[in-house]
């Protein structure tokens, strides 16, 4: 690798100085599982490597009525995954955290670093996209939250400027009578990188099968995380049936603007979005007490 | 800790490249220890190069594969994606300290009975992924075994003697 400086703040503010006035690029660490490889490609160059890790904001994890859950910046997916809060009301995040990696991968890396390394096929992002998830950003010029959604500007860009940290992900809590599924493929069992992902959301008036508020969001068909706003226009405010399920589905496939490359063609990353929002959104509704006969 | 400086001119970066080696204190095997790495070393690097511990294994360095599997606090990291001086303060398990008192962890003495492995390079990865397993499951079943360890290759046995020697382990500590 090449050198670079490592700095461990221990507080906040001491990062943000460090951010403000080093010369040169500054690279914020949680896990690295991400970063050192892109060092040690060189895709990435780093004049001074931030660790965030010792700063004590940034190991938050805290669920608060009405306001919702925090992850912190260094919580760790694992750690994220394993906590009571998400285990009863995130699903979808639990589920997205345990499909980055492998299990040392889980308990080093990081969602705030997967938000933040913006690759359009990161796992945590559809389901957090889906639970209108926030960005908490610290600056110079204090803290501003940024809807997820937004977040992401291409491949590998964001809209984190260069003397701000994320601080935290804040995730609303979940509106009653909801369900949140993701799926991705992969061609293989575990350890690889999605060739799709959908993200499902689905929340039920208080009684019966008509659909109040649906989300769906899909990884890895477009520069950036994208949300399928036609497929939730289909399903909001009718009683879902397999039908409407199967025409959301071909809906979700307009959102797309796939790539062809070594994991599958533009055509076979469409098909395969129709094909996980149906299954998700099924999967919701099972959940939901209302299975739909196939 | 923080350590700051300005190393934008060339000249400066190759000189520190040579010169610039910090402290690192923290425990490994259980002893503390203490040396001196460049801040762009990683652990994998600093166990091998610096304290000689090369049962650690370097194979294809962006943590895919798992051979640099170490315990951080208990838990199986891949120390190549890790930097040195993120060790700071931490305890890390190798696999030289895997055996307690001259006597081999049941994983160990299983691996061998059934087999479960043929060149070797895996092998430390395999095991301490497995020993994080049963530290926190002590009972997992066949499918919380394999997924343990889905984060190491092996390219020789196939896997299925490396989770039969696993699940051996779970009923001998049983």
């Amino acid at each position: 690798m090449r050198p670079f400086t490592y700095a461990a703040p221990q507080s906040l503010q001491e990062a943000l100085d460090l951010l403000a006035k080093a010369n040169g690029t500054v690279r914020p660490l949680v896990g690295g599982t991400d970063l050192i490889d892109q060092l040690r490609q060189r895709r990435k160059t780093a004049d001074v490597v931030l660790d965030i890790k010792r700063i004590p904001e940034m190991h938050r994890l805290e669920y608060v009525a009405r306001e919702g859950l925090h992850v912190g910046a260094a919580v760790s997916c694992a750690d994220t995954a394993a906590f009571a809060a998400v285990r009863e009301l995130y699903p979808a995040i639990r589920a997205s955290c345990l499909l980055v990696g492998s299990v040392q991968i889980q308990n080093r890396a990081s969602i705030a670093g997967n938000v933040c390394n913006s690759a359009p096929s990161a796992d945590t992002v559809p389901p957090l996209v889906t639970l209108d998830a926030r960005a908490a950003i610290v600056g110079p010029r204090g803290r501003r939250e940024v809807p997820l959604e937004e977040f992401f500007t291409g491949p590998g860009q964001n809209v984190l400027r260069g003397d701000e940290l994320l601080l935290e992900i804040v995730v609303p809590p979940p509106a009653p009578h909801s369900s949140n599924h993701y799926l991705r493929f992969i061609p293989r069992n575990e350890m690889d990188i999605a060739v799709a992902g959908v993200s499902s959301l689905v929340a039920l008036r208080p009684r019966g099968r008509i659909c109040a508020r649906a989300r769906i969001a899909l990884a890895a068909v477009a520069p950036t995380p994208v949300r399928a706003k036609a497929a939730e226009a289909v399903l909001e405010g009718h009683v879902v049936t397999s039908e409407l399920i199967e025409a959301a589905a071909e809906k979700a496939v307009e959102a797309c603007r796939p790539i062809t490359d070594v994991r599958g063609s533009a055509e076979y990353r469409k098909e395969l979005v129709k094909v996980l929002t149906r299954r998700t959104l099924r999967h919701c509704m099972a959940s939901l007490g209302q299975p739909l006969e196939s | 800790m923080t350590f700051v400086a300005n190393f934008s001119d060339t000249t400066l970066r190759k000189a520190v490249r040579v010169v610039a080696k910090l402290p690192l204190s923290f425990t490994v095997n259980g002893e503390p220890r203490q040396v001196f790495v460049q801040p762009w070393q990683t652990l994998l690097e600093a166990l091998r190069d610096e304290l000689a511990l090369t049962g650690t294994k370097e194979g294809c360095s962006n943590g895919n594969c798992g051979a640099c599997t170490v315990l951080l606090d208990g838990r199986a990291i891949v120390a190549c994606c890790m930097l040195a001086l993120e060790a700071e303060g931490q305890d890390i398990l190798t696999i030289e300290g895997l055996a307690k008192d001259g006597r081999l962890d049941p994983l160990q003495e299983t691996f061998i009975e059934y087999g479960a492995l043929q060149c070797g390079f895996c092998t430390p990865g395999f095991l301490l992924s497995a020993r994080a397993l049963l530290n926190t499951n002590p009972a997992p079943n066949e499918q919380e075994v394999r997924l343990a360890i889905a984060g190491n290759l092996c390219r020789c046995t196939g896997y299925d003697k490396i989770v039969r020697a696993i699940q051996a382990a779970v009923e001998r500590e049983a």
